[in-house]
């Protein structure tokens, strides 16, 4: 079983869900972001899901928009989310990345696998990239022992829902909102029907992502998902801080709520 | 003519998925597949419905104005040393061959049921004839546009909204079409249900590169037809410009079986493809994937998109519907650069020799076939004849021609 996998199962024996928190690697810079996803692990942040940034993001709202724009104005490039996944995994914490499919592609897809194990990340989330065209990143994630996360959406037909986890591997992302990323006021109603959905024709955990931003949402979707997957609010943090320094005790201070949330499930 | 615009053809077809060669599919999240499949579905049944076709071959006859003429332009062809014909798609109401698409499109989104459509648009003239058919049809109609257009395309940005469409300004990234299209994506996965994404171009995930060829493919039908009856014979070669690549793909497509007529996609080489600052995605770029398509893209070493440059609006653009990247591919269709200069002497060319002032995306392809005609003269050991597709006017064109020439007053 992936690392991924134990960690999920680690979770679901003690009550919990797993938290995921997703930040652009490179955002505000590359230290600045290795110090960012250890200060979440160390808050108590259980995975840490490194976006790769891309200039042309159209699953991500205003917030992840920012922070990627910040993260390659600053020319951070894939070779260096290589090192900060690196960096990160040291913690002990599961690194899953996260990345439209293009840098991937143009990095060259089995040589971009081989890095990605190298550097010690546990598998590929890919918002843009559908099992119907993944032929070459099956192979390539076979042949490094890496996961693959494919995204379900309420949309989602029952055999394309059962097609797309029959090839994913580690997790099932749901997205549980139909639009973009970004913390929202409420979590949508959608999300328990696509979970149990997801739960009728595939034993791997699934987590939930899009709208979570307080401890409270993060209870409500520990009650019904596996892992709670959260962005935008965490990257929020960071932007909205007037010093470094600041943002950081900031996002400890979410990170810290968000733990206690996926540990006192509502149900 | 067009009251068989889609009628079935043996031309060139991509897989069932989308794909044309190793370009073309879907690229998306999937949130979209459901929207995708309907449509593909909503287009396949309507291609087969004689009732769809006869709607929309009345449609494009009594509301667009088409088939649009075939003039022989006499005194640019002496100029050019080529008979040259023209495809008038400028005469076509809202001034381009992009209403074709879109009435197309929205007689689909009424067949959906969905009540709002949604645009990306860049020069302003795919925008303003998704507004035009939005209010023939009654639909609910948003437009995105990049900043940096909304204010070198003000005229058109008046026009949509005269027409009753929103029209958002896009602030992020360049600023620009790209930019747009991310923007209509996003609105797109987020109101799917009751929304319509009328691109613009044969461009995006499929079936977009195939719908929207078939909706335009009746410029090529129409102006093979009129070339027999004018000079007894196919042209020697077919010449557009390539943005997106729609009015490329619609005059090519009755063409390509026809091995003899060469066809030729002029792209926007901006200030030269040498330069870096230019919008030739397949002269100046490389295979990737775009706004969910597998296709010829600008980009850097790390798969970033590059920020295009053009005079026009309607080119800039870093991608290319993945036809034109398969025919690129195969050798059926060659394609080369054209910079703004050349592009613009064209413009003033084919004002001062026909009357006819033309948009500089139409310029792009005169621009690429006066270089071509003396190349074609020596290799054929006589004059050829060219058809090129007028694909708009340049009314919204005026004031950046007006800078360019230095003829605007100083004083209002
Ligand atoms: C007159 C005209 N021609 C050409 C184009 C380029 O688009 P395409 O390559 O899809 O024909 C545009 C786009 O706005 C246009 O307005």
């Amino acid at each position: 079983m992936s690392r991924i996998g134990v960690a999920f199962d680690k979770a679901r024996a003690d009550g919990r869900a797993l938290l995921v928190g997703c930040m652009p690697a490179g955002f505000p810079t590359v230290e600045g972001s290795i110090a960012a996803m250890t200060a979440m692990v160390e808050a108590g942040v259980d995975v840490i899901e490194v976006e790769i940034p891309y200039s042309d993001p159209v699953m991500d709202g205003p917030v992840i928009q920012r922070a990627s724009d910040i993260a390659l104005a600053g020319g951070v490039r894939t070779a260096d989310t290589m090192r900060i996944i690196e960096a990160v995994a040291a913690t002990g914490a599961p690194v899953v990345t996260m990345t439209y499919w293009n840098p991937v592609e143009r990095y060259g897809v089995d040589v971009f696998a081989r890095d990605l194990a190298s550097a010690g990340g546990t598998g590929l989330v890919t918002p843009d990239l559908i099992p119907d065209e993944a032929d070459e990143w099956l192979a390539a994630s076979d042949a490094h022992g890496l996961d693959r996360t494919f995204l379900i959406s309420p949309s989602s037909t029952d055999a394309r829902l059962a097609m797309t986890v029959r090839h994913c591997r580690g997790f099932v992302y749901a997205t549980a909102v139909m639009g973009v990323t970004g913390a929202r006021a409420r979590t949508s109603d959608a999300a328990p029907t696509l979970v149990s959905r997801a739960r009728a024709v595939t034993d791997l955990p699934v987590g939930v992502g899009l709208g979570v931003g307080t401890g409270a949402q993060a209870g409500t979707v520990a009650g019904y998902a596996d892992g709670v997957i959260v962005g935008s609010a965490l990257i929020r943090c960071l932007l909205d801080a007037p010093t470094e320094a600041e943002g950081l005790a900031a996002l400890r201070t979410l990170s810290a709520e968000l733990a206690e949330g996926v540990r006192n499930p509502t149900r | 003519m067009s009251a068989d615009a889609l009628a079935p053809v043996a031309g060139p077809q991509p897989d069932s998925a989308g794909h044309f060669g190793r370009f073309g599919g879907r690229f998306v999240p999937e949130a979209l597949v459901a929207a995708l499949d309907e449509l593909d579905g909503a287009w396949r049944t309507a291609m087969a419905d004689e009732s769809f076709r006869a709607e929309f071959g009345a449609l494009l006859r009594d509301y667009a104005g088409t088939p649009s003429l075939l003039y022989e332009a006499r005194r640019f062809s002496a100029k050019v040393g080529a008979r040259v014909l023209l495809k008038r798609e400028d005469l076509n109401h809202t001034g381009a061959h992009k209403v074709r698409n879109v009435l197309g499109q929205a007689l689909l989104t009424k067949r959906m049921g969905k009540t709002r459509v949604i645009a990306e648009t860049g020069a302003g003239q795919h925008g303003v004839a998704t507004a035009t058919a939005a209010a023939l049809f009654d639909l609910e109609c948003v437009v995105y546009m990049g900043e940096v257009d909304t204010e070198r395309q003000a005229l058109n940005v008046a026009r949509m909204r005269m027409l009753g469409a929103t029209v958002v300004p896009v602030t992020n990234g360049s600023r620009t079409l790209k930019d747009a299209m991310n923007e209509a994506m996003r609105d797109w996965v987020a109101n799917v249900d009751e929304t319509h994404y009328l691109i613009g171009t044969a461009a995006g995930p499929h079936p977009f590169p195939a719908m929207v060829r078939d909706f335009v493919r009746g410029i090529g039908d129409e102006a093979r037809q009129q070339c027999l009856d004018l000079t007894g014979g196919l042209p020697d070669a077919v010449t557009a410009c390539v943005g997106g690549g729609s009015n490329a793909l619609g005059i090519f497509h009755a063409f390509v079986g026809d091995q003899a007529v060469r066809l030729y996609g002029f792209e926007a080489g901006g200030d030269g493809v040498a330069t870096g600052r230019h919008a030739a995605s397949i002269t100046g770029g490389s295979a990737g994937v775009l706004h969910g398509t597998r296709t010829f893209v600008l980009q850097d070493a790390d798969g970033q998109t590059l920020e295009s440059h053009s005079i026009s609006a309607g080119l800039d653009y870093p991608g290319v519907g993945p036809e034109h990247a398969w025919l690129h591919d195969t050798g059926r269709a060659s394609y080369l650069p054209v910079t703004d200069d050349e592009a613009m002497a064209a413009f003033e060319l084919l004002c001062r020799t026909e009357g006819i002032i033309p948009a500089i995306e139409s310029a792009h392809a005169l621009a690429g076939t006066v270089a071509l005609a003396p190349k074609l003269a020596a290799e054929l050991g006589r004059e050829p004849t060219i058809v090129v597709n007028l694909s708009g006017r340049g009314d919204k064109d005026v004031h950046t021609a007006g800078d360019y020439f230095g003829i605007l007053d100083k004083e209002r």
